[in-house]
């Protein structure tokens, strides 16, 4: 059956995977050479004493002491305790955001009430607020787990509210010609309509909920990958630093990868659009 | 000229003996204003239970307004409308939803004992039985407005609504479709109201074609012919350039 509408998008996509071979096989080598290049020259400066190690540790250096840093277990326990505060202050934001965007998505009555002291609270700094926090929740677990919540719940509920509001009209009607409850109508289109934004706001408060952490452990953090980075300065141990910055590099990129493993399921319905 | 066809050319506004006893839907002297725009103005419109009624007007005139009226979907319209049974709609663009597959768009919000079994046989029976796990982005134009037909007639509905739902299909599918449309309308009698601005479309497919100009029915052709129907059928040629002319189209050759 021909298809004038839909087929538009197949040459274009079959066009865009051809060049996309190529890139895969040759330019993805040339692309990995000027890291390399950087990697070299940081080992041969170290190694030739231009780059002072308290200024600096060379990559094997950073390498010997992220194998020792496992070794004795800092490293592990450092990295679960983190990872605990993150995914705390994560799901609870989470629950948060996500919740208040319902409200605020699915009834004119909830925008009015929730949608303008968001807006007010989204204007503040989110790390103006440490020294408050500091104050009232003194300098323990709370602090930290609440400003990542804090920088959690802002994404999801813009980007929820959004994508909830922004659901097509006309599935609205197709909505009520078919009948739909409200609950239906809110299961079935709604949710499913908005689940694109919400994502996209995932993504980014995850961003945000790495950065937080950072942020929160630089203060008073007596476990974690913030206080064995705090710790290794009093020492002038760069190489423990770098190992701090790399995990956090790393756990930042996992957590990326998750949300678009999640994408890539839940968006299903679009994605086999795309690759037809 | 129209005097010796049987095709009869009944003046606005009169009512018209039904086939069938009841209605499917009634309307009496219904507007809709849009701002200072009055689109319909006393409208009067019967549709019998299993009749095949087509609405033309010129774009603008207020025929889709009108199908919004039936369908639910306008509240602000001012006048007595009453559907006997349920309404469903076709729309022109398919509107299915797209993170449902092809059997869940059909068997949405469907009350039936089993709703993917009933689904299933609406989708076998506008041919798309080997799509039903597709995604709905998948689909051809054609395909996807069988699948909107499919979750229409699943309904089982007393009057069907069509809003000019082969006008974005290209020649060759649309003459399927008409088939397949004249194929489920025999099969199931719904009273259909098909709003289209295809003059040959509603010649072709329905019991009595509308004109809706001014904000009222402003003429209305009964046409007789067995279906299939020709073109190029005498009747047909003659109805044809009566109704553009109401459409306010000049024949060629007299401008």
């Amino acid at each position: 059956m021909p298809a004038p509408v839909v087929d538009v998008g197949v040459p274009q996509r079959a066009a865009r995977t051809r060049s996309r071979v190529p890139l895969r096989s040759a330019a993805v080598w040339q692309r990995l050479v000027s890291p390399l290049v950087i990697v070299v020259v940081w080992q041969v400066a170290g190694t030739a004493g231009l780059l002072p190690e308290q200024l600096l540790a060379s990559p094997v250096k950073v390498l010997t002491t992220a194998a020792g840093l496992v070794e004795e277990g800092v490293l592990p326990e450092a990295i679960a305790v983190s990872l605990q505060r993150a995914a705390i202050g994560f799901t609870l934001g989470a629950v948060a955001g996500v919740g208040l965007a319902l409200v605020a998505g699915l009834s004119r009555i909830g925008e009015n009430a929730v949608d303008p002291p968001l807006q007010m609270l989204r204007a503040l700094p989110l790390f103006g607020l440490i020294p408050l926090f500091i104050l009232w929740f003194g300098i323990g677990e709370t602090p930290k787990v609440a400003l990542v919540a804090l920088g959690v719940a802002f994404p999801l509920y813009l980007n929820t509210f959004s994508g909830i509001r922004g659901v097509d009209g006309r599935l609205a009607e197709v909505a009520r010609v078919l009948r739909l409850s409200r609950t239906e109508t809110v299961t079935h289109i709604v949710l499913p309509g908005a689940l694109a934004q919400t994502l996209v706001g995932l993504r980014q408060s995850l961003g945000v909920a790495w950065l937080a952490l950072i942020v929160a452990e630089q203060i008073n953090a007596d476990a974690g990958l913030g206080h064995m980075i705090n710790d290794a300065r009093e020492f002038l141990r760069t190489d423990v630093i770098v190992v701090g910055l790399i995990v956090y590099a790393i756990l930042g990129l996992l957590t990326d990868a998750l949300v678009r493993l999640l994408e890539r399921r839940a968006l299903s319905w679009r994605q086999s659009f795309l690759s037809r | 000229m129209a005097t010796e066809l049987p095709v009869t050319l009944t003046p606005s506004r009169t009512t018209i003996p039904l086939r069938a006893a009841a209605p499917v839907a009634v309307v009496r002297g219904l507007t809709r204003s849009f701002g200072e725009r009055r689109v319909l103005d006393g409208v009067d419109l019967e549709i019998g239970r299993g009749e095949f009624v087509a609405l033309l007007g010129p774009s603008g005139s207020g025929k889709s307004t009108l199908l919004r009226v039936l369908a639910g979907l306008d509240p602000g319209a001012e006048g007595e409308v009453e559907v006997g049974g349920t309404a469903a709609v076709a729309f022109q663009e398919p509107r299915l939803v797209p993170w449902k597959r092809v059997l869940a768009n059909v068997a949405l919000g469907l009350r039936a004992p089993d709703p993917r079994a009933a689904a299933l046989a609406a989708l076998e029976e506008v041919g798309l039985g080997a799509l039903r796990d597709a995604w709905p982005l998948t689909l051809s134009g054609g395909e996807a407005q069988r699948a909107s037909l499919a979750r229409a007639l699943v309904r089982e509905p007393g009057l069907l609504l069509l809003d000019e739902p082969f006008s974005a299909l290209d020649a060759l599918t649309r003459i399927t479709i008409h088939r397949l449309v004249l194929d489920l309308w025999a099969r199931h009698r719904p009273g259909i109201l098909l709003v289209t601005h295809d003059v040959d479309e509603a010649m072709l497919l329905a019991d009595r074609v509308l004109v809706l100009d001014g904000g009222a029915i402003a003429h209305e052709s009964r046409i007789e012919l067995p279906r299939p129907r020709h073109r190029d059928h005498p009747e047909i040629i003659a109805l044809r350039s009566t109704l553009l002319d109401r459409l306010g189209v000049t024949p060629e050759g007299t401008a």
